[in-house]
């Protein structure tokens, strides 16, 4: 929902300064560690296409439905039309909308993965994304394959209204469908997964990741401190917060996804 | 119907504070009428064809007013303190309701009632946000806002309907899901969500209607089904205009801006194709005339489950299926004529046809504009 431009893995120098401990790393370093910091464990946004580098096999991943752009359904403008602000995004990011669909290999396991981009407008969901994360499980469900979904996302697309809304239904009328086809779901919580995303398909998987110190949560920390006027617990909304309250099933650190996910196909995929 | 009223009946004697912003017009006939009343009373005058002229005018111009809401306009109707509240139309349009409690998991949460009743000639689970008329009541139901353990308590419901072959109605009212600690803890997230998931594929009918304020997440928590309706002077909106306005706009001050572009009216969302229908309210708004608000409820669901209750369960779920996954289907694609937008597959042979059915001049509800054959 909220377009916080921030500066997600291109890092121009040699060193690069860990935004969770301030060490100063050098970038080919950081790299290595997938872009998590090797002293404090930080894990820093990164985009759709680092993500599918890092969790597919080389040279797997097939991506589908590249071509879908937004229209703008209500013709919004606020300070700067919808439609410039898309062009904007897409002109910074290279890519055509918020999420990455596909279909890959992991560790040799083939699934239907979806990536959310957090460089594109914090992966907010207008009809595009629901569009393409439905049309994944709908494939997923034909091809009998697992599906993967790594979220990330601010919460709805404001400039697409009601139409944005409509697409937790869509995503998770899909998934019902895909669960009573027996299909294996597998939810990546990453920072952040809020709001709409949240409630509807990030939340419905039969196994849920999550990233160390990711937020997860539904309503905005500053919506509920002004509406319950108290200060919020220490760790509020986060990957551990979500595990403790029995909403996630593990934590996992970045450097052991491409593992894990390979270990719990082998225990449900079929 | 039986009469008996509830929390939700009111104006039988207007006053100041039923009378909104917009309204001041309406407002100042109003007191010219009560002042020839007095005057008739005291002095003995007979002031009865002036009166007849003054209630003339007061009629017409409400008339004019609300045929005119800007979205902002609608959004303080929808949310006008004297709106009937779901109270209401359990105590009317619904028969012998029969409350259930609790979600058997943690509490009983009363910002969602549900319950047993008929509906016409259906028995039927309901299920309504109730946001409170008084203020103990408000601040028992945290003003209509949800915790997990209402959206839980509705699915026990709705698993219950399924399971007895009941169908379902829900009324939707609300803020949206409540933004508390609590709330986060128990799971608000993994609770809409499980729901979304659930009512599109309960094996027995589901019809929903906006009868107020449709908040977002917390609304569409209750507000999956074969038929979704609204109230003429009702909005649904993915965020409040005051929230928009605040991210948006960086200044809460562009509200009705913000309203306007959100495309939250019933209207608008028919146009959209993001509900089925919008119920016609009394002139003025439902909180004119409840009775009559309650009776065109009554129509609408009694006319949808007649509908609904020949599918077979296979064709209704492949219909509700379809329903859903051309809801804000709006994207085209990059490659191909730009100026041409792929609008996915319509939701049912009839949908390019009269989408807007809100007629003028009657109380009676609007028609159900989809043909409801069988298909089985
Ligand atoms: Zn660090």
């Amino acid at each position: 929902m909220i377009d916080r431009s921030e500066r997600i893995d291109v890092p121009k120098g040699k060193w690069d300064r860990c935004e969770g401990c301030g060490h100063m790393l050098f970038h080919r370093e950081l790299q290595e560690n997938l872009f998590t910091c090797p002293k404090c464990d930080h894990h820093r946004r990164i985009n759709a296409r680092t993500r599918i580098e890092q969790l597919c096999d080389p040279e797997s991943f097939e991506e589908f439905l590249k071509d879908l752009v937004p229209t703008d359904p209500l013709k919004f403008k606020d300070r700067v039309p919808y439609s410039e602000r898309i062009k904007a995004q897409q002109d910074k990011t290279g890519e055509t909308e918020a999420v990455v669909v596909g279909k890959a290999y992991i560790r040799g396991r083939p699934v239907i993965l979806a990536v959310m981009n957090p460089a594109f407008i914090m992966a907010s969901m207008g009809s595009v994304v629901g569009e393409k994360i439905t049309s994944a499980i709908e494939r997923a469900t034909d091809e009998a394959l697992p599906f993967v979904m790594v979220a990330a996302s601010g919460g709805a697309r404001m400039q697409e209204g009601m139409v944005s809304l409509m697409q937790m239904a869509r995503t998770s009328a899909a998934l019902a469908r895909f669960d009573d086809a027996g299909g294996l779901y597998i939810v990546v919580c990453t920072d952040p997964t809020t709001a709409g995303v949240a409630a509807s398909f990030a939340s419905l998987g039969d196994l849920i990741l999550a990233e160390p110190k990711a937020m997860v949560g539904f309503a905005g920390p500053r919506v509920i401190a002004n509406t319950v006027k108290q200060e919020l617990p220490e760790g509020f909304q986060s990957s551990e917060f979500m595990l403790e309250h029995g909403f996630v099933d593990r934590i996992v650190s970045r450097t052991d996804l491409r593992k894990e996910i390979g270990r719990i196909i082998d225990y449900c995929g079929k | 119907m039986n009469n008996s009223t509830s929390t939700g009946t009111a104006m039988a004697s207007a006053s100041a504070a039923s009378y909104l912003e917009f309204e001041k017009p309406l407002y100042r006939i109003h007191l010219e009428i009560e002042q020839l009343e007095r005057d008739q009373l005291d002095g003995g005058r007979d002031f009865s064809k002036d009166l007849k002229d003054l209630r003339q005018r007061l009629k017409q111009m409400t008339k004019r007013l609300y045929s005119h809401l800007t979205a902002w306009e609608t959004v303080l109707v929808a949310r006008h303190p004297q709106r009937p509240l779901s109270p209401h139309y359990l105590g009317t349009m619904v028969r012998d309701f029969c409350e259930i409690h609790g979600d058997r998991l943690y509490g009983d949460d009363k910002a969602i009632i549900t319950g047993f009743g008929r509906i016409g000639p259906h028995k039927v689970i309901v299920i309504g946000h109730n946001k409170g008329r008084d203020t103990s009541e408000r601040i028992a139901c945290n003003f209509g806002c949800a915790h997990p353990e209402g959206y839980r308590k509705a699915l026990r419901a709705m698993k219950m309907a399924e399971k007895f072959g009941l169908p379902v109605v829900c009324l939707i009212d609300t803020q949206g899901a409540y933004p508390g600690i609590g709330a986060e803890e128990r799971g608000i997230s993994s609770a809409i969500a499980v729901n979304l998931r659930e009512m599109s594929r309960l094996k027995t009918p589901i019809v929903c209607c906006v009868i107020g304020e449709g908040g977002s997440g917390g609304a569409l928590g209750i507000g999956v089904g074969d038929r979704v309706a609204m109230f003429e002077h009702s909005f649904y909106s993915v965020i409040s205009p005051e929230g928009c306005a605040a991210i948006l706009w960086r200044t809460g001050e562009q509200r009705k801006l913000a309203a306007e572009s959100l495309k939250l009216t019933a209207k608008d969302l028919m146009r959209l194709n993001i509900i089925d229908s919008v119920i016609k309210e009394p002139m003025g708004g439902a909180h004119r005339d409840p009775m009559a608000t309650a009776a065109s409820l009554e129509k609408y669901f009694t006319d949808s489950l007649r509908d609904l209750k020949r599918y077979k369960v296979d064709t209704l779920l492949r219909k509700r299926y379809e329903r859903i996954r051309g809801l804000g289907s709006f994207f085209e694609k990059a490659s191909e004529n730009a100026k041409e937008p792929v609008e996915s597959k319509p939701r049912s042979p009839s949908a390019s046809d009269s989408k807007i059915s809100v007629k003028s001049g009657s109380r009676s509800m609007t028609g159900m504009k989809r043909s409801s054959q069988p298909a089985s």
